[in-house]
């Protein structure tokens, strides 16, 4: 099987895009990626769009086509790719697979998601919807059951509180070089631990912000890369598995069965270890979520990754810097595009494409999280030439 | 008005019930959890509440002991003066959030249950 090649990737301004709506937001990103791959769009195969909930949140959907019209990719098959927040992980999962497969020469993956046009508890309400109707009759929400989860987390291992914080501080610094993140500011430690209370205990700046925006990759084979592109990366493990819809079904509620599945599955297709990661980005929708996926990705034992940070570890200059984009924290969380745009993020660090926020790294990883670990995908890129 | 949980062939419990049980177990009865007490797992007051949801919500992930098997549940609280370990019962409400309020078909699932009150 021949290994599938990133040969382009783009992504809009993450933030409040008013009047910009789901098909103009997908396609900003669509005609960007297409001209930073160099790829004519009647060389594009296969379109796929990876979007949560555009019905839910503005009444449209069909997506997928109205993208084809609107990049003029017509008869380029279509379709979109749904896994709640872990959208764009799946996105770039099927467009893998239409290229390994054969199906595809050239693959164009397009995530997106409009909505700040509605409240936060509107916002809420639509992500919530993918909870059992045994947790949605009580009101439970994908931040309740963070602050569920980090009081467990903080009082089993005997983690500090001001930890958690330390993640939100050094995603919003990564953030800073961001052009494309929603918040390019610096917060302090005491800002985060006064901020109001969202969800016991985690406060305000313990989690992502509602969010606008698009974001795109370029796949084809890598023997077709070559004639695109003198650097580009390889996806060399991919993988993706699901744990309980209930959440607290699951025997222990700091891991993530599948961050643990998708991690094995996508180490052993690359034949690569957690020792071998150079940089990662991880799904820190909530602070205490970076610490299940470095446990669970085997980067820290569990209990142990509140430690890591506490060392500077997961900083930039760090052994293993995470989230050098801002993360979803500070670069923002439109569903369907974050996964997207955590592979862009590893896709410049791998070609050197990462200006300042760039890192010394030779393979990277990302971990894209749908629901509250319900289904995960995990991928591991690597610089080729 | 029932908490029911269900027990499947190869004895485990899970609340709610599916219609494979771990291991791909068959269910074979249902049981009451509103006739038990609760131990606090972990808990939460969550103040950013969607359409319909009290606010503030207190919310706990309690844990069962039935014949010397544990089934956990989640649902709301009575209080947000709780500690884990605490000691809860089930305490039954008409109306959990407001139905179509929110998103969701009103008709498609029931809005009354168990809200969780220290003993």
């Amino acid at each position: 099987m021949e290994r599938v090649a990133i040969i382009g990737a783009s992504m809009t301004q993450f933030g409040q895009r008013e009047g910009e709506w789901i098909q103009n937001l997908l396609a900003e990103a669509g005609i960007e990626c297409l001209e930073d791959a160099g790829v004519a769009v009647d060389d594009v195969e296969h379109l796929y769009v990876s979007n949560m909930a555009s019905g839910e949140f503005e009444g449209q959907t069909g997506v997928p086509n109205a993208l084809a019209h609107d990049l003029d990719a017509m008869p380029a098959y279509t379709q979109r790719v749904d896994q709640t927040s872990s959208s764009g992980g799946a996105g770039i999962y099927a467009a893998w697979q239409s290229v390994a497969s054969g199906a595809s020469d050239m693959t164009l993956l397009v995530g997106g998601e409009k909505m700040t046009h509605k409240t936060t508890g509107e916002a809420t309400d639509v992500i919530a919807s993918l909870t059992h109707p045994a947790e949605y009759k009580h009101g439970v929400t994908l931040p309740s059951f963070a602050g569920l989860t980090a009081r467990h987390y903080l009082e089993r291992f005997d983690a500090p509180r001001e930890s958690l914080g330390k993640v939100a501080v050094k995603n919003h610094e990564n953030g800073v070089d961001n052009p494309h993140a929603q918040f390019q500011k610096e917060v302090d430690l005491e800002t985060i631990l006064e901020s109001p209370i969202v969800a016991d205990p985690l406060r305000l700046y313990d989690f992502c912000p509602i969010t606008d925006g698009s974001a795109a990759l370029m796949l084809c084979p890598e023997s077709v890369a070559e004639e695109y592109a003198d650097e580009y990366a390889v996806i060399s493990g991919i993988d993706g598995a699901t744990d309980t819809h209930v959440v607290h079904e699951r025997e222990d509620p700091t891991v993530m069965g599948g961050v643990v599945e998708s991690g094995r599955g996508a180490y052993e297709m690359s034949d690569t270890e957690p020792e071998d990661i150079d940089v990662a980005e991880l799904h820190d929708m909530f602070t205490i979520l970076e610490f299940l996926q470095m446990e669970g990705l085997g980067f820290a034992e569990q209990g142990e990754a509140w430690q890591l940070v506490e060392e500077g570890y997961t900083e930039r200059d760090g052994e293993l810097p995470i989230n050098t984009s801002g993360g979803l924290k500070s670069k923002g969380h439109p569903l369907g595009a974050s996964g997207v745009a955590q592979g862009v993020e590893i896709y410049e660090q791998l070609v050197g494409e990462a200006g300042p926020r760039q890192v010394d790294a030779d393979v990277g990883l990302c971990c894209n999280v749908g629901g509250f670990g319900n289904c995960v995908i995990t991928t591991i890129m690597e610089a080729a030439q | 008005m029932t908490m029911e949980a269900t027990r499947y062939d190869d004895g485990s419990i899970t609340y709610p019930g599916h219609p494979r049980g771990p291991g791909g177990a068959e269910p074979v009865e249902t049981i009451d959890l509103s006739e038990y007490t609760a131990e606090v797992v972990t808990w939460t007051t969550s103040t950013a509440t969607p359409p319909g949801v009290r606010e503030p919500n207190h919310l706990a992930i309690v844990e069962f002991d039935v014949d010397g098997e544990s089934v956990r549940a989640i649902g709301q609280a009575t209080t947000d003066d709780l500690e884990t370990g605490d000691e809860v019962r089930p305490v039954h409400v008409d109306e959990l959030r407001e139905p179509g309020a929110g998103i969701r078909e009103p008709d498609s699932q029931e809005w009354d249950g168990y809200r969780f009150e220290p003993v």
